[in-house]
């Protein structure tokens, strides 16, 4: 398993897909660590009945089916198919209103779907999803980019009330890659991915969506700024390091001259 | 293939066991895509979960010549005669790379990544006398520009096509490589710089048309995994000249397209926090004030009235 985490840390995230299923054949044994363990990129599907589309996960799958946020009902149809209790499905209902605002606010398109049910210590579990594809064919408001992808899966586990307050232990990946293509610099691609925990007790004063949504927030606002100063800065860091721009060449050369 | 595999993750049952051959091309597959400096590490995982060293080995044998020569590699040549540069522009046979500058043959273990030993240049492995003053030229003069703007460039010319040719009015063709690789696995980080610069001197013309093509890729995998992939082609030409004369004008070029290549990378890096990654993802949302999620709801409500009442006007 190590090994196998190692090699999906090294190979191209925009491969992720590809190396993740070369691994679920190499190792059956293994595949529901691997799968809960390894974020693929999110799927789609239509939902006929509230003309909405939803993403699929492990959350919303029974069988080979997937539940619909919006309607509750399974898509290919499933008799029986698992359903939240009534209470959390208000709770999700009202989940997925808020959060494709929220979606609005900070993506200017995309799509996105809340997931909730039952957990075993008393508590309950969302998962909240958000596809966007920010190129100049897809959502892209700018029309630069030629590719562009992010992906965020945001599973928070609450315990049961206590005294008011619940503890949240929010747990945030976020996948992404973007391609511009012109002719004077030719393509120029960033992809990745990294995942981070949060946890937090908060009052339930305000209530849960409240709180999830506030710690998603401020998660995606942090795992947005780390990508774009310190993973894509140290891209570039390397970059000029291995031929560095001109001003520091010419200081470089100054002494001997 | 791809079906197969999705079909096989979505079961999670009963698997056959994989064959021989599938094994093996799973194991190039890893092998080819590791990021520059990191295939070492990726040989030991792709050893650790394949479970079947004769499917690995032999996965070993077929990707790594091509691995090391699409990432330019420098290897050390024994005897402290300098690197040779991996390529295809270069090779004799599979084990077997010129070093133009000091006219050896390096043999190269691509599996350990290592050159074993070397052998002087028979004179058919080695441009006539014509063409090597003009490659010879080039070479001092891109050694001198890669010692000058690269950190840790390698660099070689070539003699390519016609490259036996005895005297003037004949076409040739030299390649030059230039490779910059830096490994810093123990700061997560790893990148490398790779350009090839195709010159075809045209006799009847009494021009060499120049083609060029960068490749710069980096890898940053503290705690993540984050990956730039860049490329970039284009085109210039000049006249032929003396031998010298050619090798300035060349070698100024290519630091021209090289230096404005690393100035668009710079320039695409900069305009990634507010329009191209704001593609993806704004820093704030559209309102400029953080998200109201204790009247979200309300907010919503408002807006589905304007909706509503939209659709009745």
């Amino acid at each position: 398993m190590e090994a196998a985490m190692g090699l999906m840390r090294r190979m191209p995230p925009k491969h992720s897909e590809t190396a993740l299923s070369a691994l679920l054949s190499l190792m059956p044994d293994h595949s529901a660590d691997l799968l809960s363990q390894v974020d693929q990129p999110l799927q789609v599907l239509y939902d006929v009945d509230c003309g909405r589309e939803f993403i699929l996960c492990e959350y919303n799958r029974d069988a080979d089916s997937y539940r619909s946020p919006w309607s509750s009902k399974y898509y290919p149809p499933l008799e029986d198919g698992t359903q939240p209790s009534s209470q959390l499905r208000k709770l999700e209902v009202d989940a997925n209103e808020i959060f494709a605002v929220y979606r609005d606010q900070y993506y200017e398109g995309g799509i996105s779907s809340v997931y909730i049910w039952e957990d075993d210590n008393e508590g309950f579990v969302a998962c909240f999803l958000i596809k966007k594809d920010g190129s100049k064919t897809g959502h892209g408001k700018r029309g630069c980019l030629e590719q562009g992808a992010w992906e965020a899966v945001h599973v928070v586990q609450v315990g049961p009330e206590e005294d008011g307050r619940a503890h949240y232990c929010l747990t945030s990946t976020i996948m992404l890659s973007l391609t511009t293509d012109n002719e004077s610099s030719g393509t120029f691609g960033l992809s990745g991915s990294i995942r981070r925990q949060m946890n937090m007790a908060l009052s339930v004063a305000e209530g849960h969506m409240c709180n999830m949504g506030r710690m998603i927030e401020e998660m995606e606002s942090k795992l947005r700024n780390s990508l774009d100063q310190v993973y894509f800065g140290k891209t570039r860091e390397m970059v000029c390091t291995l031929r560095p721009p001109a001003e520091i060449t010419q200081m470089r050369m100054l002494p001997k001259s | 293939m791809a079906e197969d595999d999705e079909e096989s993750a979505a079961g999670g049952g009963q698997f056959p066991e994989l064959s021989y051959p599938q094994k093996k091309e799973i194991a190039k597959w890893f092998l080819l895509n590791s990021p520059c400096g990191e295939i070492q590490y990726v040989a030991k995982e792709v050893r650790s979960v394949l479970q079947c060293d004769r499917a690995y080995d032999d996965a070993a044998d077929e990707a790594l010549p091509i691995y090391n020569k699409s990432q330019m590699i420098s290897l050390e040549m024994p005897g402290g005669t300098g690197d040779v540069l991996v390529t295809n522009f270069g090779e004799i046979r599979e084990n077997e790379y010129l070093d133009p500058r000091t006219a050896q043959v390096a043999v190269v273990d691509h599996v350990n990544q290592v050159c074993t030993e070397v052998r002087p240049a028979a004179d058919e492995e080695l441009p006539s006398p014509y063409v090597e003053e003009y490659r010879d030229s080039l070479d001092v003069e891109v050694l001198k520009y890669v010692n000058e703007f690269y950190r840790k460039g390698v660099c070689s010319v070539y003699g390519a096509q016609g490259k036996h040719v005895g005297g003037p009015g004949l076409d040739f063709e030299l390649v030059v490589a230039i490779s910059a690789a830096r490994n810093s696995p123990q700061n997560f980080c790893n990148g490398s710089w790779r350009s090839v610069w195709d010159l075809e001197f045209r006799e009847d013309l009494q021009v060499i048309n120049l083609k060029g093509k960068m490749q710069v890729s980096a890898h940053y995998f503290e705690e993540g995994n984050v990956q730039l992939d860049s490329e970039h082609e284009c085109k210039d030409v000049t006249r032929i000249q003396s031998p010298e004369d050619s090798a300035l004008s060349i070698a100024a070029i290519i630091r021209h397209h090289e230096s404005k290549y690393l100035a668009s990378l710079e320039a695409s890096y900069s305009t990634l926090p507010d329009t191209t990654f704001k593609e993806l993802r704004r820093k704030l949302p559209v309102t400029r004030t953080l998200f109201p999620w204790h009247n979200a709801l309300q907010f919503n409500l408002t807006k589905d009235m304007e909706k509503e009442l939209g659709i009745r006007r």
